[in-house]
């Protein structure tokens, strides 16, 4: 039997999906702006915050609303719970994103520290896992939700690279380089964060689909 | 520890097949709700509990339901004690036309007790369960008729109450009370929940999901699903089950 609630759900669901790709967007901007030293791109991402912020705040909206208006139960209570707390996860990605795009504007005009190879690598992974996070959520893909999990140990891998390095080949040997050094670190360390929010919607998706929580529960994960 | 337990429960209104192959176990000191669309055979399993059935013609029964171990379809099971112990409250309050006071002490009366002080002891002791002392204290001999629909509800928890039983099967108690009175029954079944078994039979999912400790579901007789409400109403393991609560089925 067909509801009047599926079109509802199926436009939350767009909503979600659109909220994923401006978060996945805000990372692209922001890593890229590092890269051509972009000074405009930069500002842009920070300016652009503002529209995700209120779009989670119409998502919370509409959640609120549905929870409320038809008292959801199963799999369309996990859809809308897990869609309420993937909103907010992406909102704090897209504000990470703010976050390198500001780190950026620090160093925008000093000369490049070193040439980027790994942080535009780590920019790379955290885009592919947002969006496997947000295929899985949308495709109901245990698979991909399993997939993204699994990229986490990848970009820890790369920020503990990256990090040894500008440590031990540049702020050791040069104290001077320090300040350019810590921005990198600093942005290193917020893609890192990006990534483990993506972790977070991979273990919401998971129990959206199965109801299982995986959630500090990383054994669970074996389960079919 | 299980209440009443069913085993390979079927039953027949003449030709139709009403209640298939049922295996449950009710708790005991546990709200138990009964889910289903209309004809499912919620209520027909209900009033297997009390044998109530039995009053319809062609009727047949097999199976065990065993209440406290005792299988109850076997043919020595006194009906009069049977129905003492498993209590029933109705769709439709139906309380005697006589006073409030005569309403509660006749189940008790029919079981021989007669001495006043036995029974007025009783009226407050029901009337303070179901919380309609305060209110009904200073009426006691008004016909039970005046009463309000929620009123008339709650005289007729008292009434079972009033003998003593140990399992109240509810059949759709809140459908004709607005949500308030819902709300106040509900809140009541909560309270009784410490001293008696209680299963229920509703339409309304909401409050199965709010009232209930275990939840079954069933569909053209069979019990499809049988669990704990919390997993039910979030994680039903069964299609049947998820199309059914969340508005897909039919």
């Amino acid at each position: 039997m067909e509801r009047h609630f599926d079109h509802e759900l199926n436009d939350l669901n767009n909503d979600i999906l659109r909220m994923g790709a401006f978060a996945e967007e805000a990372i692209y901007k922001s890593v890229e702006a590092l890269k051509a030293r972009d000074r405009e791109l930069a500002q842009a991402v920070i300016d652009q915050d503002t529209m995700i912020d209120q779009l989670e705040l119409i998502i919370d909206e509409k959640c609120i609303d549905l929870i409320a208006r038809y008292q959801p139960m199963a799999k369309d209570l996990r859809f809308i719970t897990t869609g309420m707390k993937i909103n907010n996860e992406l909102e704090r990605i897209a504000d990470i994103a703010v976050d390198i795009a500001q780190r950026t504007l620090e160093i925008v005009d000093k000369p490049l520290l070193k040439p980027l190879i790994d942080i535009p690598k780590l920019a790379q992974v955290a885009q592919k896992m947002i969006k496997g996070a947000i295929d899985a959520f949308v495709n109901n893909d245990m698979d991909l939700a399993r997939q993204v999990l699994m990229s986490d140990s990848e970009a820890d891998q790369l920020r503990n690279i990256i990090q040894k390095e500008l440590i031990e080949d540049y702020m050791v040997k040069d104290g001077s380089t320090a300040p350019r050094a810590v921005q990198l670190l600093l942005i290193a360390r917020f893609l890192e964060r990006i990534c483990d929010h993506t972790t977070n919607i991979a273990e919401d998706v998971i129990y959206m689909i199965q109801a299982k929580v995986v959630k500090h529960h990383p054994e669970r994960l074996q389960d079919k | 520890m299980s209440k009443i337990v069913t085993k390979k429960l079927n039953l027949w209104y003449s030709q139709f097949h009403a209640l298939k192959d049922v295996h449950a176990s009710f708790e005991d000191k546990r709200i138990t709700a009964i889910i289903g669309p209309s004809g499912c055979g919620k209520s027909t399993l209900l009033r297997v509990f009390n044998r109530m059935n039995d009053f319809v013609d062609g009727v047949r029964t097999d199976g065990e339901v065993l209440i406290d171990g005792e299988d109850i379809l076997n043919g020595r099971t006194d009906l009069v004690t049977l129905r003492k112990k498993v209590g029933m409250v109705f769709q439709r309050p139906n309380p005697f036309p006589l006073s409030i006071y005569e309403n509660i002490v006749f189940g008790k009366k029919i079981h021989g007790e007669t001495k006043r002080e036995q029974l007025d002891i009783i009226v407050e002791k029901s009337l303070k369960s179901v919380l309609l002392w305060d209110e009904l204290k200073d009426k006691l001999n008004s016909s039970a008729l005046l009463l309000s629909l929620e009123q008339k509800q709650r005289l007729c928890i008292a009434r079972l109450i009033a003998v003593q039983p140990e399992v109240l099967l509810m059949d759709e108690p809140c459908s004709t009370l607005d949500p308030q009175a819902t709300a106040r029954i509900e809140e009541l079944m909560r309270e009784l929940k410490s001293n008696y078994s209680i299963i229920i039979v509703t339409h309304n999912m909401q409050q199965a999901a709010r009232v209930s400790d275990d939840t079954g579901f069933m569909l053209l007789g069979e019990l499809i699903e049988f669990g704990k409400t919390s997993e039910i109403f979030t994680a039903p393991k069964d299609r049947r089950t998820e199309e059914y609560i969340t508005g897909r089925y039919g």
